[in-house]
């Protein structure tokens, strides 16, 4: 806070930032201005995202109300969603809880091989998923390590919708914790002394002083875990068996169609799962902006 | 009454405090004074329980606390950047401290409401209740940060540089009005500071500070006219050292025809409603001001003018310190 100030008092005045309100107002800038940037972004965004997708909705718009709803409504599409949504969800919510607790781990403490943490934490990005996906089956599978010791007590990991999960977890913890390191390294130390002093306890204050200031990011890595555990396809197929109406996730089943040369039905599943996935989203959003704005007002 | 006895704490190899004893009476106003470095902030926050000393014992009315954790001292602490929390309302983070207490001991919800507004009255803030922290300025997020340690009614009020991130006029409404506060609520209060100006127009007491140790304790007429060592009379307040260790303030030095130290006259101006000379002193290599009534016509650049103090403290082994 005295830095920004400090920054305000000597900097030239022309070069202040405006506050919020005059935000669309012209200022100095490296980047050329809002009508330019404004047009790039859009023409970029469109040639990577929108066109690709539109064709999506292209290829199912012209196949007529009735045949769309067949392929997109079928109970083995809808079994899918139910798959899809539920698991990529349970992931981010599991990935939330200990993607905080690894990012509170390598921010609050040093300790020796801090660094190499760190770098595992990426490597689900690095990794091909496939890759993933039969390194998982290999461990949880009930002939594997951990699958093996779980197997006797009737518990299962692989080729059910926990397997499911457990790739999605995999390739969806960096995310929590990339989003979370910056805010936690910000957090203010003396904050957290301050509730203390006031006499409250280390759940309080974890509860009602550290997770509402850090909640937005959490939010966006729960989101983009989310969106990547809906999308993923490579390391699921390995280790969810696979069988319709119980471990067949959307996008395998998108890919079962493509297979059959039916891209009219792989296309009306998609259709439902962007519009699903985008509504998921910018809900998660609102509630990210909403609890930001919070403490910018 | 406060105690604490041989306090000794140390970071690794760096000894932050070297055995301290001090006692605070109650209802006292006590600066912690010194330099970054000097051990006052370690100091504050072991009184508090934020930090543990390595040995020795700190005792409230008698009773060891040395162990015990922050929550559990019924202090209020105070820091320099507010810390409040920004996703509250103002009257949510006076409240904090009431609202986390276990049930049997809280308040009912409207009255920790009634407590907050009460205390917002009293820093003079009442009606910004609902806002929230970033839409306060500097100087309301410090008595935003007041009113929430008051609201647990501690025995004790601890404050790390309170005003040190506030700009100057702020923070002289700021200090004059705490002043006023503390005495209203018959508090014992402890505040460091690093501004011997603040230390001295706010405190009973001052504590100076400096490497861990306390160099002096007294008000801050003893401390300003009797320093007890070189570094006192250097830290607290301006000091001129001439050869023999005679150290003297700026405004005890007076010109005379001829028996005393040349000085060639550097630099006049206009301070506050004197006129402040600076000069080399001849022989030596070293810098000197002093005061002149702004009556009187100051000498004029390069001219050699001849100074004698008219008050003075001797401190013979302190040359090495000399500017």
């Amino acid at each position: 806070m005295e830095m920004s100030s400090n920054a305000l008092a000597l900097a030239p005045p022309r070069a202040i930032a405006l506050p919020r309100s005059g935000r669309r107002r012209a200022r100095r800038s490296v980047i050329p201005g809002f009508g330019l940037t404004m047009g790039l972004t859009l023409a970029w965004l469109s040639l990577i995202v929108l066109i690709p997708l539109s064709t999506v909705f292209v290829r199912s718009a012209g196949m007529g109300w009735t045949r769309f709803a067949e392929a997109a409504f079928a109970p083995r599409a809808l079994a899918a969603y139910q798959i899809s949504f539920a698991t990529s969800l349970g992931a981010a919510a599991i990935n939330a809880v200990f993607g905080l607790l690894t990012a509170w781990v390598l921010v609050r403490y040093d300790f020796a091989g801090r660094r190499i943490v760190n770098a595992l934490v990426d490597l689900p990005f690095a990794l091909p998923t496939a890759v993933a996906g039969i390194a998982l089956t290999a461990i949880y599978a009930s002939n594997g390590w951990i699958g093996g010791l779980l197997a006797p007590l009737g518990i299962t990991l692989a080729y059910n919708p926990v397997g499911i999960m457990l790739a999605m977890i995999f390739v969806g913890l960096p995310f929590i914790v990339r989003s979370l390191e910056p805010v936690l390294e910000d957090f203010n130390a003396e904050v957290e002394e301050a509730a203390r002093s006031l006499g409250a306890r280390p759940v309080q204050v974890f509860v009602r002083v550290i997770l509402p200031e850090i909640l937005p990011a959490l939010l966006t890595g729960f989101a983009l875990a989310f969106a990547r555990g809906l999308g993923e396809y490579g390391s699921v197929i390995f280790i969810a068996g696979n069988m319709p109406f119980k471990s067949e996730i959307a996008p395998l089943l998108i890919v079962t169609h493509l297979e059959q040369y039916d891209y009219a039905g792989a296309s009306a599943i998609a259709t439902v799962m962007l519009l699903a996935a985008f509504a998921l989203l910018l809900v998660i959003n609102l509630i990210q902006a909403w609890s930001r704005r919070r403490m910018e007002r | 009454m406060i105690r604490l006895e041989g306090i000794t704490k140390a970071y690794g190899d760096y000894p932050a405090l070297k055995g301290l004893d001090l006692s605070v009476r109650d209802g006292e106003f006590l600066a912690l004074l010194g330099p970054s470095g000097s051990g006052k902030t370690t100091l504050l926050r072991i009184i508090a329980g934020l930090a543990f000393p390595d040995a020795g014992r700190v005792l409230f009315n008698g009773e060891d606390v040395t162990d015990l954790q922050v929550a559990e001292r019924k202090v209020g602490f105070v820091f320099q950047h507010y810390a409040l929390f920004k996703h509250m309302t103002i009257a949510d983070n006076v409240g904090f401290g009431l609202s986390v207490r276990a049930r049997r001991e809280r308040p009912g919800r409207a009255a920790i409401r009634a407590r907050a507004h009460e205390l917002l009255d009293l820093v003079q803030l009442g009606g910004l209740g609902e806002r929230y922290p970033a839409q306060l300025s500097g100087g309301q997020r410090q008595r935003v940060a007041l009113a929430r340690a008051l609201a647990v009614e501690p025995q004790l009020l601890l404050l790390d540089e309170p005003f040190g991130a506030l700009d100057a006029k702020v923070r002289k409404t700021l200090r004059r009005w705490l002043r006023e506060l503390h005495k209203q609520m018959g508090l014992t209060s402890i505040f460091v500071t690093h501004d011997q100006e603040e230390a001295l127009e706010l405190a009973d007491r001052v504590v100076v500070m400096d490497q861990g140790r306390i160099e002096q304790i007294g008000s801050a007429e003893q401390v300003y006219m009797e320093p007890a060592s070189a570094f006192v009379a250097d830290f607290v307040g301006e000091t001129c050292v001439l050869p023999g260790g005679v150290h003297v303030r700026p405004h005890d030095i007076e010109i005379v025809s001829d028996v005393g130290h040349p000085v060639v006259v550097g630099n006049v101006f206009r301070k506050g409603g004197m006129w402040r000379v600076e000069g080399a002193l001849a022989g030596h290599d070293r810098l000197v001001e002093f005061d002149l009534e702004s009556r009187l016509v100051p000498p004029g650049l390069g001219q050699t003018v001849y100074i004698r103090p008219r008050r003075m403290k001797i401190f013979e082994a302190t040359e090495r310190n000399a500017p």
